[in-house]
């Protein structure tokens, strides 16, 4: 399976797909068989004996064993470890309810914010922008966010946003602008100078230093999406010659 | 996989698809099959009212706009058709307690209209990248007065037929998932037109192939 996989890496897969476990024709009687083990990331399920593809996209893998679907999607599903930016709707009691744009609100609770105790309460309202991280993350139970890392420090998290724009883009999109080495971003440094969030949900936060190029920033981030890169480079040569 | 008797050339019509035509939906697609012309719209997994929730899988609902007026019984008819396909080839458990929408809106009849929701419907969750087992398509075949077979009617052929049935088959081992028929024909009719249409299915399953192929060669 593992041969068969490594084949197909690079290539469109549709969902039903299958991969199945092949035995060798022949075993070697000296060397020890080691039993291989595969890590199935997104689009990837087990069914049986077999990897069945459940999402259409293009097949990458990543040393030792892992393999995922790169798929293009807009809406986000919720996954344990990753940055979101969410909008907080209702505050009762202990605990802020916040929409991150999946099927259900997520919950954070007021304590965990860095240096929140009972009698010390964190400044939020309804309506704020909180950039936070999933603990909680399955399909059976509600999702529920923290505002500080495993060693009690906000890193970067927290309440944010006066004066900039928050919209909406791919999640491809958003992936791509965290990547190390993101063409994207490098791109982007070109142009304005500006102060950016990226939530892993496809939502983006956007502020300049005045509002004209706020906007130009978020209607570029939101073309960029389906060009090519020498058509995005293009785009941002024209926009900073200040033709847009 | 039956075996085709008599002529093994199946002549479909001339269908094309778009997909992420629209901005709003997770994930849209347009078919055409012929001059039939069908638009689909998937949202999902998205909140589900309280009163539709089901506790261990997601709720599909779909919606079928006619081109005039409201959708009657004969759209109730169809949404059942293309909600059952959907629901045995989603992975529904994979989100409990939410909603998945598909809104089928009709641009142009001409004949085979089932079998051209089913087709967008299936390109348009592939395109919303809901989970799904198994990919499907429809194929509509219709029985002339003569007894001759013909796969992918128009309006007209299909209202000189003396039965006209439509077959879902899924991809993965070309069995028949979902089937609405109406008019008679005998038993050894219904296994030829199977037969025949699961032949018609590879067409479009290569179609679908070759669409996302395009769609993702952009960015390889």
């Amino acid at each position: 399976m593992f041969s068969g996989l490594k084949d197909k890496v690079g290539e469109v897969l549709l969902p039903g797909d299958e991969f199945s476990l092949e035995t060798e024709d022949t075993i070697s009687l000296t060397e020890r068989v080691k039993p291989e083990k595969v890590v199935c990331g997104p689009g990837l399920r087990r069914s049986g004996d077999r990897l069945l593809v459940c999402k259409s996209g293009v097949l990458r893998h990543k040393q030792p064993n892992m393999f995922w679907m790169d798929s293009q999607q807009r809406r986000y599903v919720p996954a344990k470890g990753e940055t979101i930016i969410g909008i907080v709707t209702v505050k009762s009691g202990d605990v802020f309810k916040v929409d991150f744009g999946g099927s259900e609100q997520a919950s954070l609770s007021y304590l965990a914010f860095e240096g929140a105790t009972k009698r010390n309460r964190p400044n939020v309202q309804v309506g704020d922008l909180v950039f936070s991280q999933f603990v909680v993350a399955n399909r059976d139970m509600e999702p529920e966010l923290v505002c500080v890392d495993s060693s009690g420090r906000a890193n970067g998290m927290g309440v944010f946003g006066g004066g900039g724009l928050l919209f909406t883009v791919s999640l491809g999109l958003a992936r791509r602008l965290l990547s190390p080495h993101s063409e994207v971003l490098s791109d982007l440094q070109t142009l304005f100078p500006c102060e950016l969030v990226v939530g892993m949900n496809g939502r983006l936060w956007v502020r300049s230093s005045s509002v004209q190029q706020t906007l130009v920033i978020a209607n570029l981030l939101q073309s960029c999406d389906t060009m090519t890169a020498p058509q995005r480079q293009e785009l941002f040569r024209r926009a900073a010659q200040g033709a847009l | 996989m039956m075996e085709v008797c008599g002529s093994s050339n199946v002549t479909l019509r001339e269908f094309g698809s778009e997909q992420s035509l629209l901005s709003r939906p997770d994930g849209s697609a347009s078919f055409i099959q012929g001059d039939t012309s069908v638009l689909a719209a998937a949202y999902g997994p998205a909140e589900v009212k309280v009163s539709k929730e089901i506790y261990d899988r997601a709720t599909l609902e779909v919606l079928i706009q006619p081109k005039v007026g409201l959708p009657g019984v004969r759209e109730r008819a169809q949404e059942q058709c293309v909600r059952e396909t959907c629901e045995a080839s989603l992975l529904l458990s994979l989100h409990p307690r939410s909603s998945l929408t598909l809104i089928l809106q009709l641009i142009h009849d001409d004949g085979s209209l089932l079998s051209c929701f089913l087709n967008a419907a299936c390109v348009a969750l592939m395109d919303a990248g809901l989970p799904m087992s198994r990919l499907f398509c429809g194929v509509t075949c219709a029985i002339d007065a003569d007894g001759q077979i013909i796969t992918d009617p128009t309006a007209a052929q299909e209202k000189e037929s003396r039965a006209l049935m439509t077959f879902a088959i899924d991809a993965t081992e070309r069995r028949v998932m979902m089937s609405s028929t109406r008019g008679s024909f005998s038993v050894h009719e219904l296994q030829q037109c199977i037969a025949v249409s699961q032949k018609a299915s590879e067409k479009i399953f290569q179609f679908y192939r070759d669409s996302v192929r395009r769609r993702y060669s952009k960015t390889l």
